[in-house]
């Protein structure tokens, strides 16, 4: 039962790196909107975890989230700074792409504050939540 | 396991019908989108202040957001010079801006200065042929340019003085707006007549204008 739940868990977290990666490519490639310096870096630790997490799953190894969640922090830390900029909680002087694409130019703003970077932060951090628990329920079988 | 086979590729497979779909759906709504730009004002498209290269009352009209900064502007053209003179009498060219690099709106403000001199496409020239010195992506250095100028007898003291003019950055405030209701992303972007070229290709290029002849 536990490995049928860390299973479900894990094969979710897929789902939603899939989505993220597939919906920066829909903004760059389709929407051309050019990717800014730390959308780069979260890119980086997102498109991976597409293929880590399926190897992960079949068979399932419970050893992908040791694998897995570092490259989620790491995008969830950048994430936050990203968003921390883009709200305008950190000054912009901190930005470090001062040449280039701006990494605070409002590209999508849904409803009034859904924006790229908080895309990316709610899947990192919902992948993490997600392994968490998925960690748990490993260990728990084990 | 043969379950979850079946359950990961369904989702994979729905995944990227939904990117594809996706893209279709917003290309087709971006493309209604920008040719209601056009029909509602006409004067998005082609400014009246906009610098025009040829037959003034030309059959077809190429307009092209450039960037005096970007590689592929300088690649193309040469191309669309010669479009121009293959066509000539019948085409003429708008230049737009889109200043998307970091040193495009130095660039710009120096090519606005020379016009007032009437050495307009002369500085452009200059500015496309010397791009490599001034705008490598390595080592960028805009300053460069005022050295290239005497080359076509533009007189840079003058460009030094008009540099500064607010009338200048207010022009380029109004590009990057026009560019941005046009979904102008990508330099260079061409429209032929209105119609904007989807691809950048140089035989799509002279396909438009000769379909509009």
């Amino acid at each position: 039962m536990g490995t049928e739940r860390s299973w479900n868990l894990i094969f979710i977290s897929w789902f939603v790196a899939s989505v993220a990666t597939l919906g920066s490519l829909f903004f760059s490639e389709v929407m051309k909107y050019p990717p800014c310096v730390l959308c780069w870096y979260q890119r980086i630790c997102m498109y991976p975890l597409v293929v880590i997490l399926l190897l992960g799953l079949f068979p399932l190894d419970g050893k992908v989230l040791r694998y897995a969640s570092p490259l989620a922090l790491i995008g969830a830390g950048v994430a936050s700074y990203h968003n921390l900029l883009y709200y305008k909680i950190l000054p912009q002087s901190a930005a470090p792409c001062s040449q280039g694409v701006s990494c605070t130019s409002v590209h999508i703003e849904w409803f009034g504050f859904v924006t790229i970077p908080l895309l990316s932060l709610v899947a990192f951090g919902s992948i993490l939540v997600l392994h968490l628990f998925a960690y748990r329920s490993y260990r728990h079988e084990k | 396991m043969k379950n979850k086979v079946l359950i990961v590729s369904a989702a994979a497979v729905l995944l990227v019908l939904g990117f594809f779909l996706g893209r279709g759906q917003y290309k087709s709504s971006e493309s209604a989108r920008v040719s209601d730009v056009l029909t509602t004002s006409g004067s998005t498209l082609v400014r009246d202040y906009s610098p025009v290269l040829g037959e003034p009352n030309a059959k077809v009209t190429l307009v092209e957001f450039l960037d005096p900064e970007c590689e592929s502007c300088r690649l193309v053209y040469p191309h669309v010079k010669s479009l121009l003179k293959e066509f000539h009498g019948k085409l003429r060219l708008v230049v737009r801006y889109a200043p998307f690099h970091g040193n495009s709106r130095f660039a710009i403000k120096i090519l606005e200065g020379a016009r007032r001199q009437d050495k307009y496409w002369q500085a452009l020239d200059v500015l496309f042929n010397y791009q490599p010195q001034w705008g490598s992506h390595h080592d960028p250095n805009p300053e460069r340019i005022w050295g290239y100028l005497p080359d076509e007898g533009i007189d840079v003291e003058r460009v030094r003085k008009e540099f500064t003019d607010p009338a200048i950055e207010k022009m380029i405030e109004q590009e990057i707006a026009d560019g941005q209701e046009l979904g102008v992303r990508q330099t260079p972007t061409f429209f032929v007549n209105g119609k904007k070229l989807e691809e950048l290709n140089l035989e799509g290029l002279r396909a438009a204008i000769e379909k509009e002849l």
